[in-house]
């Protein structure tokens, strides 16, 4: 890095831009969201000083640790069974011979990543719908009863968990292919020379020499399902009887529609401590992976 | 051996082909139901093609809803978010890449530390700052919260990395300033990123459902992706039309992705921790 007469100057100003915007809209109101959840304030304008009192009405606020728990529920259906369906995916397309088709299987697979969220669930809305979705004409051919997904408790978690995986599956096939490239043919040709079956190529070369992009997919599901919000929103609206509510929806909930600014700030700060603790074990993995090659 | 090696790789190829059919059928449903008239779309004796081609869905889409202002909003604010993502994060890139200055440590490390930031964590405190500024309702309260991108300064100051520095020298002894080397060397030599970058930050504006959600209450000032909800609820159950309205808003983003699919998931797996 060579030294420019006026490279303080150049620097700052061309850092200048983010920085602005840095400040303004990630500084400010992380510190705004801190400082408001130590007050009872409504959405709009400053409440009373009340120090820690939202964190420990938190802590017996059931309907917060239903969020809480809703959250994780939702995370356990989507982050394994959609790392897991993405490295078979990814598997079975790697495996074709014919680069067309190949390409043409990942695109499909891609494309319901790239669409919008609320036309994702438009289209599953009416795949499920229990008057006429074509699902349940399914669930008649197989004999079972019509079901009302979005509306029955034990059905509302799956089901969003399910379109998610469609939505999102894509993604991580892609990374997994990837992966699966860098994996150099010649170790699979020598175990072959050793008789090696399907099972044990996969347990003793694949597998391990893929944990590095196992390792980053599971850690970016995390990250992402945790911030969920708008699937659930949008099928479920938090119901039947909150038993779909999770946190970020809780804080909307506190804070747009009961008026609760304080309050919903205080969730939303634990929902941002989580997720900082996620990244931060995210850092570490990931580190870990560039000592290893 | 050789023969039943053939016929294995038949069978797994078919087989492939039958599983991604069979996860591309929503979107085939969608767009045949959208192509259906309403009355056989809920006539028991389903079938899995039109009996009759119909584009009436569309025609009252098109008609009776103001899908035209919700795709100007869509397109104004998803260019702005693209442009300002760009203009904000490549100077920034480049500073933190290649110039020494006061204060580059700290900047590249706040940069890094908020790329864990969850942004919809800070719903309440940006939904006041957008309304100080009153800009709920407007193209500006919907983009501005999309705009700060560290993933985008990170891929470009890896990339500026990796110019040769000679270039650089040689601009500077010709009395180039360094927004001049940037405009004129480094931004040229890295059009293929900047592209990337941009169809990637696109896709992702357009689709974005929380902000516009928040930021917007007027139904003229939604996003397509917001309006589509609104148009079951407002104006009665019609499900060709619901999926007319929903291929209509999944089509620029998937014409997008077909023409630059490289492009696209080279982004993708930039941004995601992936050297691509």
């Amino acid at each position: 890095m060579k030294k420019y007469s006026n490279s303080n100057f150049w620097g700052l100003l061309l850092a200048f831009p983010f920085i602005f915007f840095y400040v303004l809209f990630l500084l400010y109101p992380t510190i705004y969201t801190l400082l408001f959840s130590f007050t009872d304030s409504p959405l709009i304008g400053w409440g009373k000083w009340v120090g820690l009192e939202n964190y420990f009405k938190l802590l017996n606020d059931k309907l917060f640790l239903k969020s809480l728990k809703n959250t994780f529920v939702f995370v356990f259906w989507t982050v394994v069974p959609n790392t897991l369906i993405g490295l078979m995916c990814a598997m079975m397309i790697n495996r074709l011979k014919n680069p067309y088709i190949a390409a043409f299987l990942l695109a499909c697979f891609f494309i319901p990543h790239i669409l919008p969220v609320t036309v994702v669930t438009q289209v599953w809305s009416w795949m499920l719908s229990k008057q006429y979705g074509i699902i349940q004409e399914f669930l008649e051919f197989l004999g079972y009863a019509k079901i009302a997904f979005f509306k029955k408790k034990q059905f509302a978690m799956p089901a969003v968990a399910i379109v998610t995986i469609w939505w999102t599956v894509g993604f991580n096939i892609l990374l997994f292919i990837a992966g699966l490239k860098s994996i150099n043919p010649e170790i699979y040709e020598a175990s072959d020379l050793d008789g090696a079956n399907s099972w044990a190529k996969f347990r003793y070369i694949t597998w391990p020499l893929i944990w590095p992009i196992t390792a980053l997919v599971l850690t970016l599901q995390l990250i992402f399902q945790l911030k969920i919000f708008d699937q659930m929103y949008l099928l479920t609206a938090g119901g039947p009887f909150n038993s779909t509510l999770v946190v970020l929806q809780l804080v909307y909930k506190q804070g747009f529609q009961m008026n609760r600014g304080g309050y919903a700030s205080a969730i939303a700060m634990v929902l941002f401590l989580i997720i900082i603790v996620v990244s931060i074990m995210q850092y570490y993995v990931l580190r870990d992976k560039e000592k290893d090659k | 051996m050789t023969k039943k090696i053939t016929i294995s790789w038949t069978v797994l190829t078919i087989l492939s082909l039958i599983v991604a059919l069979i996860f591309m059928f929503p979107l085939y449903w969608a767009a045949v139901t959208s192509l259906k008239q309403e009355t056989e779309v809920i006539d028991p004796n389903w079938s899995i093609f039109p009996r009759i081609l119909s584009l009436a869905a569309y025609l009252d889409v098109l008609t009776k809803s103001a899908i035209g202002t919700w795709y100007i909003n869509s397109i104004a604010t998803s260019i702005g978010i693209t442009l300002l993502v760009i203009l904000i994060s490549m100077p920034c890139g480049y500073a933190l890449s290649q110039i020494d200055f006061v204060g580059r440590k700290i900047i590249l490390l706040a940069v890094v530390v908020s790329i864990m930031v969850p942004g919809t964590a800070l719903v309440i405190a940006l939904f006041v700052l957008i309304s100080d500024f009153n800009m709920i309702n407007t193209w500006s309260g919907v983009i501005l919260p999309q705009v700060l991108s560290p993933v985008c300064v990170i891929v470009y100051k890896q990339f500026f990395d990796q110019v040769p520095k000679e270039l650089r020298e040689a601009s500077i002894i010709d009395g180039a300033t360094e927004f001049q080397i940037l405009i004129k060397v480094y931004m040229p030599l890295n059009w293929g990123i900047t592209t990337a970058l941009a169809l990637v930050t696109f896709i992702g504006a357009w689709n974005n459902f929380f902000w516009p959600f928040i930021m917007t209450t007027k139904a003229e000032m939604f996003t397509v992706p917001v309006a589509i909800t609104s148009v079951s609820d407002a104006y009665g159950i019609f499900l060709a039309r619901d999926m007319a309205v929903a291929i209509l808003a999944a089509l620029p983003v998937t014409a997008f992705f077909l023409i630059f699919q490289k492009r696209v998931t080279q982004a993708i797996m930039l941004t995601s921790g992936i050297k691509g």
